[in-house]
């Protein structure tokens, strides 16, 4: 809290003005109008507009569709989280760990962050490509019953986390680097004089050191799975083959854009707002939980 | 003193090595292809290294989807994002961090929920709003009798690409966590000497935050480059579309010519903006991602 403050009784609203006006037109309302919607039922004809209570959620989970994308989703998310925050936190280590070449290394690991989710799906579509791309090519030759995103729904699942994971990598990465470069020396040293070899120090005092920010990444990394990874799906596989990549994100899409099912859309969007508050308070829960070194 | 074994560093650095590998051949094996002939790129196994037709593949792929004008657009939304959401979000924080007044409590929570509402949540009502941004009005309007008959779509806008995505929590709890920190003295010195509210903002705050705006112009521009399922929904015309998207056409489709080489091309200019920002920003690029999360 700041002691000294300035004097002004129309400034700050002046100052409020422009972020309040695109938060409540662009944020609030549509979300109010989500929530409305989920609630409201039209005819047929789209001329009358009922309000039906909890109808809409009762068909949503009811529909094995919907409960076939949320199991999905969840296996995408995971196994997304896991590869990238696992990977991440290697990478980290190993930089960590060595002493010439750091910066240039550093920069290899991190450009790919830059790369957007879309264009990360299509270098993985042809880089899994059964036919012309390097490692579909020799996948489709190894494996017993052949390589094919496009038609074996657990290659497709393989090659969106894949694709998700890689991009992600770089992000895990930079805070995995800079938490790891906060542990102070005399720490390690210690452990080192008490006989502790690099392995057991590693997960005896890194690990733990670490686990504030790995429980944020993981937080950070479903967000990421569950929101931003619609472009990813939409290049490469469009939910498919039979819907075996078909992630809430990518349905809430079809079924509103090209199924012009407004209500139920709507219900699917407030269930996506809930899954996001509770990512949002354990995002949060890493600020209060967040231990300060040194 | 901590003890060295060779053995050690020696299987860091082989690990190491496969690393850099597994995240650079993605954007190696996109280069390669980039530059060879339809009929290299689809000789398998693909050779891995480039050939000549770096430059006539480019040029197709800018020939062949409007890449050029999507640059373009890419590059004023991307720049767009990120003057407006550091504009909008260090006004409010200096409202927030600087003023006390009343409902000041209101318009922090109602920032802090945006963080709650990512736009995958609310796709079809925001999209709505894009189609006639008096929406809200109208609401408002019938709620006393009163129909407006005005209308004003900002979709296939700059407006529309830019303006939804301006509003930002996380930069405005930056800058907000960044004032906070800085000394009470500075603020009574400027009062002081008569400075007004906005001339302490211009000629002390500004100055002072050069380096928390370098690190968020990085993140912010390759966040807004990387944008897909917004400038997907709203805009229709070829002539308002963005790189990334544009990018999804040249993807060979099942019955056309499979000509990877020009998708890899595409995607090569479409990912060099973000690449360049990162590797020549990397410290403010790390800086920004950070303390963006804090």
């Amino acid at each position: 809290m700041k002691r000294s403050l300035l004097n002004g009784r129309i400034t700050p609203y002046l100052l409020l003005f422009p972020q309040l006006v695109i938060t409540l037109i662009f944020f609030f309302y549509p979300a109010y109008e989500a929530l409305f919607q989920s609630f409201m039922m039209s005819d047929p004809f789209g001329q009358k507009v009922n309000f039906v209570w909890f109808d809409n959620f009762k068909y949503l989970f009811a529909s094995p569709e919907y409960i076939e994308s949320a199991k999905i989703t969840t296996i995408f998310s995971i196994l997304t989280a896991i590869t990238s925050v696992g990977l991440g936190l290697l990478f980290a280590a190993l930089v960590d760990h060595i002493k010439s070449l750091k910066t240039t290394i550093q920069t290899l690991f991190i450009w790919p962050y830059a790369v957007a989710p879309a264009i990360s799906g299509i270098l993985w579509l042809f880089l899994f490509h059964p036919s012309f791309g390097a490692i579909g090519h020799s996948l489709n030759q190894l494996l017993a019953d052949g390589w094919n995103p496009i038609l074996d729904g657990a290659d497709a699942m393989t090659l969106v986390i894949v694709a998700a994971s890689w991009k992600q990598v770089s992000y895990n990465f930079v805070f995995f680097l800079s938490g790891l470069q906060s542990i102070p020396n005399n720490v390690i040293e210690a452990a080192a004089i008490d006989g502790a070899g690099p392995i057991r120090r590693f997960w005896k005092i890194t690990i733990p050191l670490l686990s504030p920010t790995m429980f944020f990444l993981i937080v950070m990394n479903l967000v990421y799975a569950f929101f931003d990874t619609f472009g990813i799906i939409h290049t490469t596989t469009q939910g498919g083959p039979g819907g075996s990549t078909n992630i809430l994100v990518y349905k809430v899409y079809t079924d509103g854009f090209v199924g012009l099912d407004l209500g139920g859309s709507a219900a699917q969007s407030v269930v996506l707002m809930t899954v996001a508050i509770l990512l949002t308070y354990l995002q949060f829960r890493y600020v209060e939980t967040k231990v300060q070194y040194a | 003193m901590i003890e060295h074994n060779p053995w050690l560093d020696r299987f860091c650095w082989l690990l190491l090595t496969l690393s850099i590998v597994l995240m650079c051949f993605p954007i190696y094996y996109c280069f390669v292809a980039a530059t060879l002939s339809l009929s290299d790129v689809t000789h398998t196994p693909m050779t891995l290294i480039p050939g000549m037709d770096l430059l006539k593949n480019l040029k197709d792929a800018i020939g062949k989807g409007g890449l050029a004008t999507q640059m373009l657009n890419s590059f004023i939304m991307a720049s767009g994002i990120t003057l407006g959401k550091i504009s909008i979000s260090m006004l409010s924080a200096f409202a927030i961090s600087y003023f006390e007044f009343p409902f000041k409590k209101t318009a922090f929570w109602l920032i802090f929920i945006t963080l709650m509402l990512p736009i995958e949540v609310r796709i079809l009502p925001t999209y709505e709003i894009a189609a006639n941004i008096l929406g809200p009005f109208k609401k408002v309007g019938e709620l006393f009798d009163y129909t407006i008959y005005w209308e004003y779509s900002i979709l296939n806008s700059y407006s529309g690409l830019i303006l939804p995505l301006t509003a930002s929590a996380t930069a405005t709890f930056l800058f907000r966590q960044f004032f906070l920190s800085m000394p009470d003295e500075l603020t009574d010195a400027a009062k002081m000497d008569g400075a007004t509210p906005m001339q302490f903002f211009r000629k002390i705050l500004l100055p002072l935050s050069k380096t928390n705006i370098a690190a968020l112009t990085v993140i912010i521009f390759i966040y807004g480059w990387n944008q897909y399922l917004w400038p997907q929904l709203i805009t229709t015309t070829d002539d308002m579309k963005t790189a990334v998207m544009g990018i999804n056409n040249l993807i060979p489709k099942e019955d056309e010519l499979p000509e990877w080489n020009i998708a890899m091309a595409g995607s090569l200019i479409t990912m060099i903006p973000p690449i360049l920002v990162v590797v020549f920003m990397q410290k403010w690029f790390v800086k920004g991602l950070v303390e963006e999360s804090k």
